[in-house]
């Protein structure tokens, strides 16, 4: 259990046991509380938006109190709107934490790169603990770096659709060669996917829709947090070699009973 | 008139305080941009809006990947 403890994932600062990040869109509030516990998550996302009148129920008041906040910026199609909403996320009064989202096509949701590396700037500079969402690619992750960004969270799918690590090469390309945390978020629709994503050396995966759309919201939120576990504990202990062809016993090739 | 989230509102005299009670706002749970700056929740009971103010009233809501 030392080995786990002294295993944390750091953010601007903050340690973390748990290594998976929760959304919190497209389900009840009334499950917020079941999931966050059965995930065992300690990072929780939320979306900022118009207030409506008629709503009287306040998200925050369902999100059990020792969870990180995790504002996004989604509906924010330039950076000057994404830096607009990140300041009025933290006048909301959840701390400085910040998910850059830009997005400018509305069809397949792609992030914006260039505007990312903008907003991740602006907001860095005011003091704010910047994870920008962002389409793999090591220049733009390079920029991020430079920009003040506190981790990179590359998507590995569109957004919403479950499909995996369609993007994994270059997902892989950024944990090699980017010194900051990678954060796999977007797409990832199964367990098994995030088990992977860990394998590979991401430094924690984002979930919403695979639970949101699984059967059994809580139970899926279990069964990500020990696929995480597990990807996680396989990465730090290296995985065994693959052969190019061929087989190699694994039990000893002498002492047969014969001859 | 008062572009507030977007529509008109016939608010211009009121207090931003007192729009967000009248209006059925919970103070605590939202956030306040008043003419594209954030307006801390100290001054709301002191600034006045006026025609052709524009103010958004956001909260957060579920939202993630």
């Amino acid at each position: 259990m030392v080995q786990n403890e002294e295993d944390l994932l750091e953010l601007g600062g903050r340690k973390f046991a748990s290594r998976f990040i929760l959304g919190s869109g497209k389900y009840s509030l009334q499950l917020i509380e079941a999931a966050v516990r059965d995930a065992g998550a300690e990072i929780v996302t939320v979306a900022v938006r118009r207030a409506n009148t008629k709503e009287h129920e306040n998200i925050l008041d369902y999100i059990p109190k020792q969870v990180t906040l995790l504002p996004n910026t989604s509906g924010a199609r330039t950076a000057e709107e994404a830096v607009r909403i990140a300041h009025l996320a933290r006048e909301l009064g959840c701390g400085d934490f910040v998910k850059i989202e830009i997005m400018r096509d509305s069809k397949y949701l792609l992030p914006d790169n260039e505007a990312t590396v903008r907003a991740t700037e602006q907001l860095a500079k005011e003091g704010f603990i910047v994870l920008p969402y962002m389409y793999p690619d090591l220049n733009t992750a390079r920029d991020l770096v430079d920009a003040g960004a506190a981790a990179v969270m590359p998507l590995a799918a569109p957004i919403g659709s479950n499909k995996g690590l369609v993007t994994k090469e270059f997902i892989q390309i950024l944990i090699d060669e980017i010194d900051l945390p990678i954060i796999v978020d977007a797409g990832i629709g199964s367990p098994a996917q995030a088990c992977e994503a860990m394998q590979m050396g991401a430094a924690a995966v984002m979930a919403n829709t695979a639970l949101a759309t699984a059967g059994n919201l809580p139970l899926m939120a279990a069964a990500f947090r020990d696929a995480i576990i597990a990807g996680r504990k396989a990465y730090r202990a290296g995985l065994g070699r693959v052969l190019a062809r061929g087989a190699a016993a694994s039990d000893p090739l002498t002492g047969f009973l014969r001859d | 008139m008062v572009k507030i989230n977007g529509e008109p509102q016939d608010a211009a005299g009121q207090s931003v305080a007192a729009y967000l009670e009248a209006a059925g706002y919970d103070s605590r749970a939202v956030a306040v941009e008043y003419n594209e700056a954030i307006l801390p929740k100290a001054q709301y009971a002191a600034t006045q809006l006026a025609d052709g103010d524009v103010v958004e009233i956001v909260c957060f809501m579920g939202g993630g990947c």
